[in-house]
């Protein structure tokens, strides 16, 4: 019966004419006009979807989702100065943001000083520089860290930084049970997509665990890692690889936990993740559905965890960057909205939207109330967030999942054939896949085959700018590196030393280096000086170049 | 005689990984039939200009989107006049301000590209603007 009513449609669809238009995916998928249940043959919904909070969790991780509770809206920023972040962090807080995430800058993030030669004109440009405790003091002055959450975006030196915030904690009187926030510390995409290492992969997974077996014990509320495909598909990925290579990722930490002894229900519920939401919306709310349903089943039946909390893949999501144009800046607000509205309908745990003004610079203050206003929009009166999950059962929507959890499925077994996500790394197996997407993609606009309004369809020729950009003065870097010096002069510096040589031989002899880090960032030793003591242990990292 | 193969250095300066934008050019200007030099991350103007001199270089194209524009094109184009490079193209792309570009263009700095402009485009300036010497 089915097929005698879809052929027949079939037959008017034809005969009715079909635009001359690409008709795939943005990923480059092909589609299908028209998905009916016979596309979802075979897949049966009750262990295909269950329920929501329910194994495999496809439907969200939560029973009541966000009847229970809204996403937490989570704008990323940092610029300039840790006082001038300060006041950025305050005026979101003011505006009802509901938690804090840092946006650290270019030198801080490859665990540099703002005065090291490399640093040069970056200091405080794309995040907020932070060389030493005093740095941390300042960011967070005033803000209740026992009551806000706070997401740092902060990888290869994840550890020291996170030791400087906690000795920030501490110094306030702030118990380490009551801070609650998410630290990336995901090093293995900085290795396939955004080039940010210190170390060879092995010390920084060291370091990794280290920082997890730390804060089982001490930390007990916050997410030890964001392991995030966000920067994989900002590299240019499809959606199908940035679901395979984070969740690839994610195994790839779980196994060097369990190696080092550590109990999967420990550090399992503390794992988090964080994916892009890119323009096309039904394949970005299929990829965040596929993950949940992919994850939940590795850690059930192949990594055995019995504690249903050590199953969940609760994620952040923030819209694509990479989607947003120089050329008529307002409408990146549309473009933001949709992806905003995706990662609602796939069922994130936060949500950041990016401003209009992110293709150009780093964001006005204007820009950044417009994009959380977004979210607030989406939640408070598009009706989204009233029931769970509302494309579940939708035949596109649950074909599509189907097919991006098959396409993660096969590049699992590719990676595992090349011996693992390290090997595949050091084979450069990802970055030359995410190469060539990227380039694949950026020929499809060049050739007009997919479109960018404003960019190569509907353009504005010769069209100023017209709205006001975010500058960050060249004083801030003489500002921050005189702060630096400062703090230099006033420290204790041999105590600083005494420090730096028990984090050494810590190092060496293989000890948790947590709790080495934190008396180095209690004596405010820099950043760059962390990183050198152990880089002299651990070696450094040079990417072999190539397009 | 053919002109030789119009010569290209692609180079990230200082710490910015962001190289989705130079691989993609790089990969273009060869379909496009130039010869490319990628040097890759982490790189100083001391080593980007260096590289030049030793390959001979045509052009120096900087990727830059860690808002460090002004002061790696500033630099580059010293060194390039000091090490007798004055008449090649320096040319780049990123998250680069209107008002910069105008700035840069006084320096001496070719046009700079940033999100949404097309490869053709890219391609075409750059063959419309090196310096081209007879092979």
């Amino acid at each position: 019966m089915g097929n005698r009513t879809k052929t027949a449609w079939a037959e008017k669809y034809e005969a009715g004419g079909v635009r001359d238009a690409d008709f795939t995916s943005i990923s480059g998928r092909p589609l299908e006009p028209l998905y009916t249940w016979e596309d979802l043959a075979g897949s049966d919904p009750e262990t295909r979807l269950g329920w929501p909070g329910e194994y495999p969790y496809t439907r969200g991780v939560h029973p009541s989702m966000y009847r229970g509770k809204l996403w937490t809206m989570r704008q990323f920023a940092g610029m300039g100065t840790p006082d001038q972040t300060n006041e950025r962090y305050r005026f979101l807080l003011e505006k009802g943001q509901t938690g804090l995430s840092v946006a650290f800058d270019n030198p801080t993030l490859y665990g540099r000083d703002s005065d090291h030669a490399l640093a040069a004109g970056e200091v405080g440009k794309t995040g907020v520089a932070v060389d030493t405790l005093a740095d941390m003091e300042r960011l967070f002055a005033g803000i209740p860290l026992d009551r806000v959450s706070t997401s740092m975006t902060i990888n290869a030196p994840a550890a020291w930084i996170f030791a400087m915030f906690l000795a920030n904690a501490e110094k306030r009187g702030i118990g380490f049970d009551k801070l609650r926030g998410t630290l990336q510390n995901d090093i293995l995409k900085e290795y396939i997509a955004q080039k940010e290492w210190i170390f060879p992969p092995e010390p920084h997974l060291r370091l990794i665990t280290d920082l997890m077996a730390f804060c089982a014990e001490k930390v007990p509320q916050w997410n030890t890692i964001s392991i995030s495909g966000y920067h994989i598909r900002e590299a240019g990925s499809t959606a199908a690889q940035e679901l395979a290579f984070t969740l690839a990722d994610g195994f790839c930490y779980v196994e060097h936990a369990l190696a080092a002894g550590l109990d999967i229900e420990d550090f399992a519920p503390r794992l988090s993740f964080f994916f892009n939401s890119h323009l096309d919306f039904f394949e970005e709310i299929a990829k965040m559905r596929a993950a949940r349903r992919i994850w939940a089943r590795a850690m059930r039946d192949k990594y055995k965890a019995k504690n249903p909390r050590s199953w969940l893949c609760r994620f952040h999501v923030q819209t694509a960057g990479c989607s947003l144009t120089a050329q008529q800046p307002e409408i990146n607000i549309v473009r933001t909205a949709l992806e905003a509205l995706a990662g609602v309908l796939g069922g994130c745990q936060s949500l950041h939207t990016n401003s209009m003004d992110e293709a150009l610079a780093l964001p006005s203050e204007k820009a950044v109330e417009i994009a959380l206003r977004t979210q607030q929009i989406i939640a408070f009166e598009s009706g989204a967030a009233n029931v769970i999950d509302p494309l579940g059962g939708s035949y596109y929507i649950e074909k599509l999942t189907n097919d991006l959890e098959e396409e993660a499925e096969r590049y699992f077994r590719k990676i595992d054939e090349l011996g693992g996500v390290v090997k595949a790394i050091e084979q450069g197996f990802f970055q030359r896949e995410i190469t060539r997407a990227a380039y694949e993609y950026e020929m499809a606009l060049s050739r007009r085959k997919k479109f960018h309004v404003g960019v190569n369809e509907f353009a504005n020729l010769g069209q100023k700018l017209e709205i006001p950009l975010l500058e960050i003065d060249e004083s801030t870097e003489r500002d921050q590196v005189a702060a630096l010096l400062r703090t230099k002069a006033e420290r204790d510096n041999g105590a600083v030393r005494e420090s730096l040589a028990a984090l050494k031989t810590a190092a060496a002899a293989g000890r948790n280096l947590m709790p080495p880090l934190l008396e180095c960032a209690r004596r405010y030793a820099t950043l760059g000086e962390i990183s050198d003591a152990l880089t002299a242990v651990f070696g450094s990292y040079r990417e072999q170049p190539f397009f | 005689m053919a002109d030789r193969k119009i010569k290209v250095i692609i180079a990230k300066p200082g710490l910015d990984g962001h190289d989705r934008g130079a691989k993609v050019v790089a990969r273009a200007l060869v379909e496009a039939g130039m010869e490319v030099v990628y040097l890759g991350l982490q790189q100083t103007p001391e080593s980007i200009v260096r590289a030049a001199v030793e390959e001979d270089a045509d052009v120096i194209g900087l990727s830059i989107l860690s808002g460090a524009h002004m002061t790696n094109f500033r630099r580059v184009r010293e060194l390039m006049l000091s090490s007798g490079l004055g008449d090649r193209l320096l040319t780049g792309g990123g998250i680069i301000p209107t008002k910069d570009q105008e700035k840069l263009q006084e320096m001496g700095v070719g046009k700079v590209f940033g999100p949404g402009d097309d490869l053709q485009e890219i391609v075409e300036y750059i063959r419309a603007n090196a310096r081209r010497v007879p092979g």
